[in-house]
């Protein structure tokens, strides 16, 4: 289980989540929904080990987080997928370096990355091209397999699919049910699009409204 | 004033290659009409737009007309011809005001709403109108004008936007993938302001990738893939029964229809076959598809329009009848109503087989 308990964090003054407890299990999609600027993406970054939170608790299949970013040993347990590919990739790499990036980090042979940009749908000519040389919705591919590559148990996928049109949506979203299958991974699908949000997970979705209590309502617990 | 696009293509010069990013577009948009043009990312769609201000880089080749007929001072324009000078003073903002990607990150974030939508009409010569009745005009107290960008919630934000394409009185509003990165309550209140300015009697051309977005604001769809318009419809058929494979296959791909993906991918715009671009991925593809097809047009639809939807069929004596073909009949101008509250529509689709 992907554990996070009664976060809070600041940004200087303006607290963006304040108390806020989700828990995704192994095998499970759950979706979280919400209007943009609610603090939804704050929280995929905690629970992604990126950010650490002014006070509260990340755990990660029982074990408490105690280091961020690349100080944290659970990070390869989770995979995370922005919304926006080309804030998220360098710009020198091929796609293919950014798939294979995560392989070299871990000193793994490279094969894998291969494979996985061939079943994004990505063809061979691509994997030489540079980010600027390719569409969104090649380098969100590629950023897809990237966030793969390591086998995470859990993924969080932050509005993975907004840029992007109705058959890219449908296909990206149908790898990543065939991996969680595969693996019994727990998926997070967070994104303002309810719709989406709902066929994706069966239903399976958090209604995250801020106003005028966030950590209300984004705490599952009942109130004690 | 009407838009009348007519054999519009755009081509790119790389080293070695050339990208064939519009071919052979032709669509008509009127007053107190919305058109919206979709497609995936890397389709030609954005390019269109800039096309039609003139605002392509050095390495494009245009050709064909993009004309603006029935000019308001009388006359009309061809925008592919029109010198720069043209285009600067009297097309962009004044004929054609463009509502860009992201509105928030256009405005100066030093400056209040109120002095950006001053400093326009000042730049557009229209000293006579205030910077309060525009904002009133795109739907802002003139309150919200004395905020300054990061004050603004997106929705005023976007109304800020629309308050400074609309700073010249264009006839014309072109929005470039206005709802990219907005969350759905506000790409419905964005898609809502365009219908006003459309209802207000603007043409009203959207270009986005938005299937749903498309839906709230437009009268005609375009689908656009690999550089050609394979699809022109009214938008109530468009929705109930697309014809061209691809446009099916994006619609199929919605999570509130079948949720599935058209298999492949699109061709590279710098290797286009010679053939119809999606017959690798076409489960309706036979070997006439090999040449390809032109974007003619199909019998006129007769129907009637039913709860905001396009319910095929005629009139019989006096009677509404369901699913009735047409038989002969000329089609009037698409969408209008052609007497008893039937409308005839005709649609267009690129396919040997739709
Ligand atoms: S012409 Fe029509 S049927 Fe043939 S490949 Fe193209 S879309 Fe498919």
């Amino acid at each position: 289980m992907l554990e996070a308990r009664d976060i809070t964090l600041s940004f200087g003054r303006h607290r963006v989540l304040d108390g806020v407890s989700l828990s995704l299990r192994p095998g499970e999609v759950l979706g979280l929904a919400g209007p943009s600027g609610c603090g939804k993406s704050t929280l995929a970054r905690v629970l992604a080990l990126l950010l650490r939170p002014s006070s509260g608790t990340v755990s990660v299949d029982g074990t408490v987080v105690k280091g961020w970013r690349h100080r944290a040993p659970q990070r390869t347990a989770i995979g995370l997928i922005f919304q926006q590919p080309r804030l998220a990739v360098d710009p020198r790499f091929t796609l293919l370096d950014v798939i294979a990036e995560p392989l070299r980090a871990a000193r793994r042979p490279l094969d894998r990355a291969h494979e996985l940009a061939e079943e994004l749908g990505l063809t061979p000519e691509l994997f030489g091209r540079r980010p600027h040389e390719v569409s969104d919705g090649q380098l969100q591919r590629a950023c897809v397999a990237r966030a793969l590559v390591l086998e995470p148990r859990y993924l969080i996928c932050d509005e993975m699919t907004t840029m992007l049109d109705a058959s890219t949506q449908a296909h990206l979203v149908g790898r990543i049910e065939a991996y969680r299958e595969r693996t019994g991974a727990g998926v997070l699908a967070v994104s303002h699009d309810a719709e989406l949000l709902h066929r994706w997970s069966d239903g399976n979705v958090r209604d995250w409204n801020p106003a005028p209590a966030p950590a209300r309502n984004a705490d599952p617990a009942p109130a004690s | 004033m009407k838009l009348r696009v007519d054999g519009l293509s755009v081509r790119f010069h790389l080293p070695g290659a050339d990208v064939h990013a519009v071919t052979d577009a032709r669509f008509e948009l009127r007053e107190g009409r919305c058109l919206a043009l979709v497609g995936e990312s890397g389709c030609g769609k954005s390019v269109m737009a800039h096309a039609l201000l003139g605002l392509l880089p050095g390495n494009a080749t245009v050709t064909g007309h993009a004309r603006l007929d029935d000019l308001p001072g009388g006359g009309s324009l061809d925008l592919v011809t029109a010198p720069e000078k043209v285009l600067a003073r009297q097309v962009r903002g004044r004929l054609i005001g463009l509502v860009p990607q992201s509105p928030a990150a256009h405005l100066t974030p030093v400056r209040t709403a109120r002095s950006q939508i001053a400093e326009t009409l000042r730049e557009l010569g229209r000293t006579g109108e205030s910077a309060d009745t525009l904002a009133e005009r795109a739907g802002l107290s003139p309150r919200d004008l004395d905020r300054y960008p990061h004050q603004l919630s997106g929705g005023m934000a976007q109304r800020v936007a629309n308050a400074l394409a609309l700073a010249g009185d264009p006839p014309l509003i072109l929005a470039d993938e206005p709802t990219t990165g907005l969350d759905r309550p506000l790409v419905d209140a964005t898609m809502a302001e365009l219908r006003r300015l459309c209802d207000e009697g603007r043409a009203v051309l959207v270009i986005t990738h938005d299937l749903r977005a498309a839906e709230r604001v437009a009268d005609e769809i375009a689908v656009m893939y690999a550089s050609r318009i394979v699809e022109l419809s009214p938008a109530e058929p468009f929705f109930s029964g697309p014809r061209h494979p691809y446009a099916r296959g994006l619609l199929d791909a919605l999570p509130s229809r079948r949720f599935v993906p058209i298999p492949g991918q699109p061709p590279e715009l710098t290797r286009l076959p010679d053939g119809c671009a999606f017959l690798p991925r076409c489960s309706s593809a036979t070997s006439a598809c090999e040449r390809q097809p032109p974007l003619h047009a199909g019998p006129a639809v007769n129907g009637q329009v039913v709860n905001g939807q396009f319910v095929e069929g005629q009139f019989v004596e006096g009677q509404f009848v369901e699913g009735q073909p047409v038989v002969g009949g000329q089609p009037a101008l698409d969408g209008q109503a052609a007497g008893n509250g039937q409308t005839s529509m005709s649609r267009k689709v690129a396919c040997h087989h739709a």
